[in-house]
């Protein structure tokens, strides 16, 4: 049998957020066996469908202006018809806000288990998540003959394309009933910034920064660092920042090899969003701060003083 | 409008996980209501009021899955203003997401209500699949992790906004619907109910506490103890816990005492800069 992969796609290319889900398609063939299938649906996909065919063995498209719009009500049949065109008992996709909202659904209409937000492949059904705000590691093990996915993108890599370019099958789209639902809008943010989930490098400020106006100051850092910009609930209740900056168990979860915490305390819902990075720096005046638990290198001290020494620091190491 | 809101009683989050060899430790849980569903309780209510303390027009149905001693949770979610309770005797150990959208699909056969509002997930499973499940299993819309709502004044759709990776997402969803709600759900102007309310209208940040009068009124609701049997569904668990563990400790960090040493250290040690 086969691995059916989801992969999301802009215009013209997969989304870089899909591509943590082959990862960890590539993983679960290890044990699983057979072809990795990629899916991709939309609307006017020729040159995206191209893209994803760099990574897999084959690509099934279901391009329809209907599809247009990633609604749950419409994609969750498509994926089910792929499956069954594809030969699959296995489907795969990140956990993205797309991916959290579509594969569940898909899970129902098919009577299978679903494992969500997967941090690693521990068999042909088993898998290790994190639960409790990733506070415990739970291993679970679907036991339903199609097996679904999706994959926490921080915790696989992206993956490479193959050495040989896999073939395009365009697929009817057949009925689309979005059962009444509709695509109304979507309220880009724009940002010059590299995407939160992404950036390698994050500087993310808390409650203790007080104001919006104090912010400027973390985003010359984060600028001079060529980082994203993050903040924790705290901060974005108090309306000091955009909500899609947050960063935590409620908000993006982000894996950067240099995560700055500035003036953040490091609630547990916080910790859940952050954890995963490869080296933390907390900036704080609390010395008891809990941040100060998982951080890797701690300074006690106030932000109004440190981040602009600290921008100084960086601009001299970068002259 | 009648509205059905599942919730489901947590450890306390904020109290560290006890861990017995391969199992968590339970033993003084410290339950709570999941903080996602209480949002999903204080957006029911105000899509059935008139505003802050106004009247009431609507039901706001509770049902939970769980030992009967849960009935102390749901208790609590009735002094904050919802009408009745059901309470299903089950077990975590015993479910899974799926068989639990299985038996909310009986329920709502049952209850008949125009929307189903809950948590986008818990905050143990971390799961984040109940909702689409339902709406999957009954074949009605969904619109998911929900920043706000607002129901049309002739109660026949939903406008919703979430947000997404990309930004702000906004949909319209016609009743019956399942609605997840997220965090800022519970921000002052993020539900109407055209119907009763205008636009302007705002409420106090946050789940409402529960009043003194409002405890008195619960204590006469009634929380209608229920079995799984009793709704014609076979629930079936599909994903199996195997065991849990503590993550991996993170190294002990050092605490460093100037920006300087900072910057050197993540120059020539962490090699991050």
């Amino acid at each position: 049998m086969s691995i059916v992969v989801y992969l999301e796609t802009s215009d013209v290319a997969v989304r870089s957020a899909s591509l943590p889900a082959l990862t960890a398609a590539r993983a679960l063939a290890q044990h699983r066996g057979g072809p990795i299938v990629g899916v991709v649906i939309g609307s006017g996909l020729d040159a995206a469908a191209k893209d994803a065919a760099r990574y897999v063995d084959k690509v099934l498209a279901y391009d329809a202006p209907e599809l247009r719009a990633p609604l749950a009500e419409t994609y969750a049949p498509v994926l089910v018809a792929a499956l069954k065109a594809a030969g699959a008992d296995a489907l795969v996709a990140s956990a993205t806000s797309t991916g959290k909202d579509v594969l569940p659904r898909t899970a129902a209409l098919l009577g299978a288990g679903m494992a969500s937000d997967i941090s690693s492949v521990e068999g042909a059904a088993k898998f290790k998540r994190p639960t409790y705000a990733g506070n415990a590691v739970t291993t679970v093990e679907v036991t339903s003959p199609t097996v679904i996915v999706s994959a926490r993108q921080t915790a696989f890599e992206a993956a490479a394309p193959l050495a040989t370019v896999g073939g395009v099958e365009l697929q009817p789209a057949g009925t689309v009933d979005a059962r009444g639902a509709a695509f109304v809008a979507l309220h880009a943010s724009k940002s010059e910034r590299p995407d939160l989930t992404e950036a390698s490098i994050v500087v993310s400020g808390g409650r203790g920064m007080k104001s919006g106006e104090n912010f400027k100051v973390l985003e010359e850092l984060t600028d001079l660092l060529g980082g994203a910009l993050g903040a924790s609930r705290a901060a974005a209740d108090a309306g000091m920042v955009p909500n899609d900056l947050q960063v935590g168990q409620t908000g993006k979860v982000v894996a950067p090899k240099l995560y700055i915490a500035v003036a953040i305390s490091g609630a547990i819902q916080h910790l859940a969003g952050m954890k995963g990075s490869k080296t933390i720096v907390a900036i704080n005046k609390d010395a008891e701060a809990p941040i100060f638990q998982v951080a890797d290198y701690g300074l006690v001290g106030d932000w109004e003083k440190v981040v602009p020494a600290m921008i100084e620091e960086v601009k001299k190491l970068k002259a | 409008m009648k509205i059905l809101v599942p919730c489901k009683r947590v450890p306390n989050p904020e109290q560290k996980l006890k861990f017995a060899g391969e199992s968590l430790d339970l033993a003084n849980p410290g339950w709570q209501v999941n903080p996602f569903d209480e949002y999903a309780v204080e957006a029911a209510l105000r899509l059935t009021e008139k505003g802050k303390g106004g009247e009431r027009a609507g039901e706001v149905v509770l049902v939970t899955i769980a030992p009967k001693d849960a009935g102390q949770q749901v208790r609590g979610l009735l002094a904050m203003g919802a009408d009745r309770a059901l309470l299903i005797d089950g077990k975590d150990e015993e479910l899974d997401s799926n068989a639990v959208a299985q038996i909310l699909k009986g329920v709502v056969e049952a209850e008949k209500p125009d929307l189903v509002v809950m948590g986008k997930q818990t905050v143990d499973g971390d799961d984040n699949q109940v909702g689409q499940l339902l709406a999957g299993y009954l074949g009605w819309p969904q619109a998911t992790f929900l920043a706000s709502l607002s129901l049309a004044a002739d109660g026949k759709s939903v406008l919703t906004t979430r947000e997404v990776d990309a930004g702000v997402e906004e949909k319209r969803v016609p009743v019956p619907a399942v609605l997840t709600v997220d965090l800022r759900i519970i921000s002052k102007k993020a539900v109407h109910n055209e119907a009763l309310v205008g636009p302007d209208a705002e409420w106090d940040e946050g789940p409402r506490y529960a009043s003194l009068k409002g405890i008195m009124a619960a204590k006469k609701k009634e929380i209608k103890e229920v079995t799984v049997a009793s709704f014609s569904v076979s629930p079936e668990v599909l994903v199996k816990t195997v065991s849990h563990v503590a993550p991996p400790a993170r190294r002990a960090g050092v605490k460093v005492s100037s920006v300087e040493e900072l910057v050197q250290k993540l120059h020539n040690e962490a090699k991050v800069l």
